[in-house]
């Protein structure tokens, strides 16, 4: 009488199970910027991968597996369908510190690996702007950081992963085993299957110190003489700042940085003091109080302009020291505006600027960066050879998105593309203008898997 | 001290929390459960997360026939025991059990009868090295029955009794025994019920027990604390009125 016994899950009677039966209409799964809305059919919490099962995504399609929702507008949302949440899936599986590459479960985060991978001189090859991701949001993203001109996207780094399809079991995508599948998976928005652990090439590092030097710039000329490919190539990491709302002139901030080749291999502090514990009122940010923020940022930047040496911490992840920063932007929520030009249109990316100042709606963060050439295996990577600028804007309703569609017309004319991971609202000409690989990308994408974000700018009309 | 830690039920939530935070001790760690695959994964990651030796076993902790063999095998594995963690457990099914006697055998099987086979190896192991601790999770629910989980919830209060009979058995060779009773846990266990606000979270319930076996000098804890005075409030309810109750 030993064989049958049944458990729910996890104890150590334990069995494959099904996750969790349906919570009706569920809200509580939300976008970082907390615009647009979703409610979910069905939420799925898997505890190991043996669960995630092709038939588990036929029985609860349209699916999408949903990470730490760090996806600003609804790309992780699938709004009226079922929602995986893969945080039960933390383990490092294999860490191997002598080569320096790292095999994680899916839902393992990006702050997480660097928890046990910088204390052995090790770091993560890429890293976007907060470690509060989790490894496999980051791939399905293509995520880019601050070295993107010399180390590509995090795909670039990715040995090989394992990916679940409705059709079946999982399958190993890596350049050699099924490699349209992990061209199409890397950048693929979770569309072409779960996947459920990845192999990842770290690089490697001999302090946790990163040596800074911070430059003021008042124009853009400036901003592109310190991003040019020389001035580029002796940092592995640079990022410009910019105060949107200073009109015509272009100041800001130019971060640039190494690893340092001596100190300590300190990881960051687990825990963050800091956290916005609800909601703030929508009339926090106005134009007002986000030029003096602005303001502020400059003048702070400027009097520290120089060199320093800094934690990897503040210096990749200066707003995951704030938890839950975005509510400050309140219960409407914000958005993002992340667009590419090729560095040609130099003059349609500074009218961007303009008309961004000129519309007075303003942006509490104006990030910029070069681009390099590195191409990604992904087919639908967002970074391409150019000059990338992301605004946050607080969601103001039909101002908002009359805006940002003045705002694609120039991007489009000047063969730009929008970022999906922070879009809430591009149109599907947009999309299929900017993303030429989109028609191929479609024949992987798996069809009991689905999003707001694909149902809105790319599902087929039948 | 700080030796060799035996887990019975690793692939539980939060038996992999208490194990994490072991493994970045640097300690051993032998972990003992039913499926080989997730040891696999479980395994790894503790060795990731620096615990100098991880030792698994798969076995099925419900068969208590292959008990002794099972034990054997722990000792033989892990001669520098010094503390003893149970996990496991099921919440089963409350309507099921009422329709099917043989379901109500097996869960009070597993939550009891298969428990109490397995520390009396553990508390046998300990006893002879005259150290060390034994430390069981048996739940709140096991402090009253209720008409909405009795079949758990005696299973458990049994549990509790059974560990403390252990524990007058074994302060003369100075061995602790630590009888952890956590209110709901955001586990996989509990996923199908909605979280209501005293749902704690594994990792935070892991560290208290962990401190507790190793540091504590408690003999019985509820996680978190303010269990001692909802269940103390839930036994003075009278037998008359309690069988009334439908939660």
């Amino acid at each position: 009488m030993n064989s049958e016994i049944e458990i729910r899950s996890g104890a150590a009677v334990d069995q494959p199970t099904t996750p969790a039966p349906p919570v009706a209409g569920d809200t509580s799964y939300k976008s970082w910027g907390n615009y647009p809305q979703a409610s979910h059919k069905k939420i799925l919490r898997p505890a190991w991968m043996d669960e995630i099962t092709g038939k588990l995504l036929c029985d609860n399609a349209p699916l999408l597996a949903y990470g730490l929702g760090r996806s600003y507008g609804d790309s992780c949302l699938n709004d009226g369908g079922t929602l995986m949440d893969m945080r039960g899936l933390d383990r490092i599986l294999h860490f191997d510190a002598e080569q320096g590459s790292i095999v994680c479960e899916a839902g393992v985060s990006l702050g997480e690996i660097l928890l046990i991978v910088v204390p052995r001189g090790w770091f993560l090859p890429v890293t976007p702007g907060t470690k509060i991701v989790t490894l496999a949001g980051a791939i399905a993203n293509d995520v880019h950081g601050k070295n993107h001109h010399v180390e590509g996207t995090i795909g670039c780094h990715v040995e090989q992963f394992g990916l679940v399809r409705s059709s079946g079991s999982e399958v190993v995508c890596s350049r050699d085993e099924n490699p349209e599948l992990f061209a199409a998976t890397i950048g693929g928005m979770g569309l072409t299957g779960v996947i459920v652990w990845v192999e990842l090439r770290l690089k490697k590092i001999v302090s946790a110190q990163i040596e800074m030097d911070t430059v003021a710039f008042s124009t853009f000329e400036d901003f592109i003489r310190l991003s040019s490919d020389e001035e580029g190539a002796k940092y592995e990491y640079t990022v410009g700042w910019v105060d949107c709302l200073s009109g015509r002139k272009t100041r800001g901030i130019f971060m640039r940085g190494n690893h340092a080749t001596e100190g300590k291999l300190q990881t960051h502090p687990e825990k963050t003091k800091l956290s916005v514990p609800f909601m703030l009122p929508g009339f926090t940010l106005n134009p007002l109080t986000i030029r003096a923020f602005n303001s502020l940022y400059y003048t702070i930047g400027r009097s520290k302009a120089g060199h320093s040496q800094v934690h990897y911490d503040p210096f990749f992840y200066p707003l995951d020291k704030v938890g839950d920063w975005n509510r400050i932007y309140g219960r409407a929520g914000f958005t993002q505006y992340q667009c590419v030009v090729p560095e040609s249109e130099v003059a349609a990316f500074q009218e961007i600027l303009e008309r961004i100042a000129r519309g007075g709606q303003g942006s509490f963060l104006g990030v910029i960066k070069k681009f390099g050439s590195v191409k990604s295996p992904g087919m639908m990577s967002f970074p391409r050879p150019g000059l990338t600028l992301a605004l946050d804007f607080p969601f103001r309703g039909a101002q908002t998105l009359r805006l940002f569609a003045e705002l694609d017309e120039v991007v489009l004319a000047a063969k730009g593309a929008l970022y999906p991971a922070k879009d809430p609202r591009m149109s599907p000409r947009m999309f299929r203008l900017s993303y030429p690989r989109l028609e191929e990308f479609r024949r992987y994408v798996d069809p009991a898997l689905s999003s707001s974000f694909w149902r809105r700018v790319a599902e087929e009309t039948a | 001290m700080s030796q060799g830690l035996v887990i019975l039920g690793a692939t539980s939530k939060i038996a992999q929390e208490v194990a994490r935070i072991a493994a970045r001790e640097g300690r051993e760690v032998l972990l003992v459960a039913r499926n080989n695959e997730r040891l696999e994964a479980v395994s790894g990651d503790l060795v990731a997360r620096g615990a100098s030796r991880v030792e698994s076993i798969a076995a099925d902790l419900s068969d208590t026939g292959k008990h002794e063999a099972l034990w054997a095998q722990v000792e033989q594995r892990m001669p520098e025991m010094s503390s003893v963690l149970l996990a496991y457990g099921s919440l089963g099914d409350q309507a099921r059990a009422e329709t099917s006697v043989p379901y109500t055998m097996r869960e009070l099987n597993t939550n009891f009868s298969s428990a109490a086979s397995l520390l009396s190896y553990a508390a046998a192991s300990l006893e002879r090295r005259k150290s060390g601790v034994l430390a069981v999770i048996t739940s709140v629910a096991g402090d009253r029955a209720r008409r909405s989980n009795y079949v758990y919830g005696s299973a458990k209060g049994a549990l509790t009794l059974f560990v403390q009979g252990l524990r007058a058995r074994l302060f003369a060779s100075g061995v602790r025994v630590l009888t952890i009773k956590p209110g709901p846990v955001d586990t996989p266990m509990i996923a199908h019920m909605k979280k209501g606000p005293l749902t704690a979270s594994p990792k935070s319930v892991a560290a208290i027990i962990y401190r507790q076996m190793e540091e504590g000098n408690a003999e019985v804890i509820y996680i978190p604390a303010y269990w001692r005075v909802i269940m103390a409030v839930i036994r003075a309810i009278p037998e008359g009125v309690g069988k009334k109750l439908k939660f």
